[in-house]
């Protein structure tokens, strides 16, 4: 039930692209029409889910203040904090290398379909955002982390489809001033529609 | 070809006509995150100019050495040694600073900027004007973070680096701090009024649509 209410709210409340910004760069320069748009999300899911949870077991087991107690007493003063970050962007870019080469030779089609975005992933913000803010808020169990870290990542695909099917039409039906047109627009629709997400602060189920 | 480009246009352009943040669209996400105040944002800035020189610097030197093939992982790993020092300074000499900025920090790691003038600079030039780039990329990126950051906490906050500003016969008078621009949400739009008047000046940068 808890791990529900966070799902939900990893979406909705704590959409990564409307409440933090995070990932930011792919979602301008990737949301030109939906179908790239929507592969692109696909991807940054699938990289959230599987990263969320190894990133969890290596910060509690490993790299937490006094985590290695597991190995005998002796180690419960080590602590390897200051060493997560380079740990959290290994995992991060060997599971991209990793999920990459399982994809191309099992799945070609889908691999055709993500191709070119997969080794892009390893440096969306979004991905190590939600490993740091594992951290942070210190997720009491696995299930947690993979909740959260599904929750994200489809708070991001909706968020990026959303502004590719809009960006889409504008072209069509509406009359920027030339300046703004291109990145200026999608920056302000962004902006409206993040206004807009906030109604959903402080749902809870 | 890379010594033909001048070493004060490597260090100047990316000031305004090739801006990381509002032409090459890099590194978006630091700037709309940190920038409610001005104080975080200069913090931010500094710190992205310090990574990026030095970053440059040293992917420049082992850049013949690196294989191609794994040269992502090899410029993180570099990228993110250095991110770890900039974090353990700003913890043992600006606590407050380094706690607003929470995993934002952190996030330099992913900063698009960096991955793109490693790849796009560092990865075919001399370590000088990598140095350069380095610094000229990141003062471009400091510049949007601070105006933006400038706008948002003097309209939101009615303050400047925490000091008010606003004269209070305004507030007697009526004037009320606009609330939303401290949402983040309002980033954006500044960062869209930047680009309006960056564009509106230099026509050749404007998009079809």
């Amino acid at each position: 039930m808890e791990n529900l209410n966070l799902f939900i709210r990893s979406i909705f409340v704590d959409n990564m692209i409307f409440a933090y910004f995070l990932g930011m760069c792919s979602f301008i320069a990737v949301s030109k029409n939906v179908k790239t748009a929507f592969g692109l999300g696909v991807a940054v899911t699938f990289m959230l889910v599987i990263t969320l949870p190894i990133n969890y077991l290596l910060w509690t087991y490993v790299l937490s203040p006094g985590a290695l107690v597991w190995l005998g007493p002796e180690y419960a003063e080590v602590d390897l904090s200051f060493l997560s970050l380079i740990m959290f962007i290994a995992v991060i870019a060997s599971m991209t290398q990793l999920v990459e080469m399982t994809v191309e030779k099992y799945s070609p089609a889908l691999y055709s379909s993500l191709g070119i975005f997969l080794p892009l992933i390893a440096v969306n913000c979004a991905i190590l955002g939600g490993s740091l803010f594992m951290q942070q808020r210190e997720f009491s169990s696995v299930f947690t982390a993979i909740s959260a870290g599904a929750g994200w990542g489809i708070g991001w695909l909706l968020a990026i489809t959303a502004i590719a099917a809009i960006r889409e039409r504008l072209a069509t039906y509406s009359n920027i001033p030339k300046p703004l047109r291109g990145v200026g627009i999608t920056f302000i629709l962004t902006a409206l529609m993040g206004i807009a997400f906030m109604s959903f602060l402080g749902i809870k189920l | 070809m890379a010594e033909k480009i001048k070493n004060s246009a490597v260090l100047f352009n990316p000031l305004s006509k090739n801006n990381p943040v509002i032409v090459q669209v890099l590194g978006i996400c630091s700037v709309l995150a940190v920038t409610a105040k001005l104080e975080p944002a200069i913090v931010m800035g500094v710190s992205v100019i310090a990574v990026l020189a030095f970053a440059n610097v040293i992917i420049s030197l082992i850049r013949n050495t690196i294989p191609t093939n794994i040269r992502i992982i090899v410029q993180l790993v570099v990228v993110a040694g250095l991110v770890v020092i900039v974090d353990q300074l700003l913890k043992a000499f600006a606590y407050d600073a380094s706690k607003q900025l929470s995993v934002f920090i952190g996030l330099i790691i992913t900063n698009c900027i960096l991955m793109g003038r490693l790849e796009a600079f560092a990865m075919a030039n001399k370590p000088w004007p990598s140095f350069l780039d380095g610094i000229g990329n990141g003062a471009g990126y400091a510049i949007i973070l601070v105006i933006v950051g400038f706008f948002r906490e003097l309209l939101g906050s009615g303050t400047l680096l925490g000091y008010n500003v606003i004269p209070q016969c305004f507030y007697d008078a009526g004037y009320v701090n606009n609330g939303l621009m401290i949402l983040p949400p309002m980033a954006l739009i500044v960062v869209a009024c930047i680009i309006w008047v960056h564009r509106s000046r230099n026509k050749d940068l404007q998009e079809e649509n």
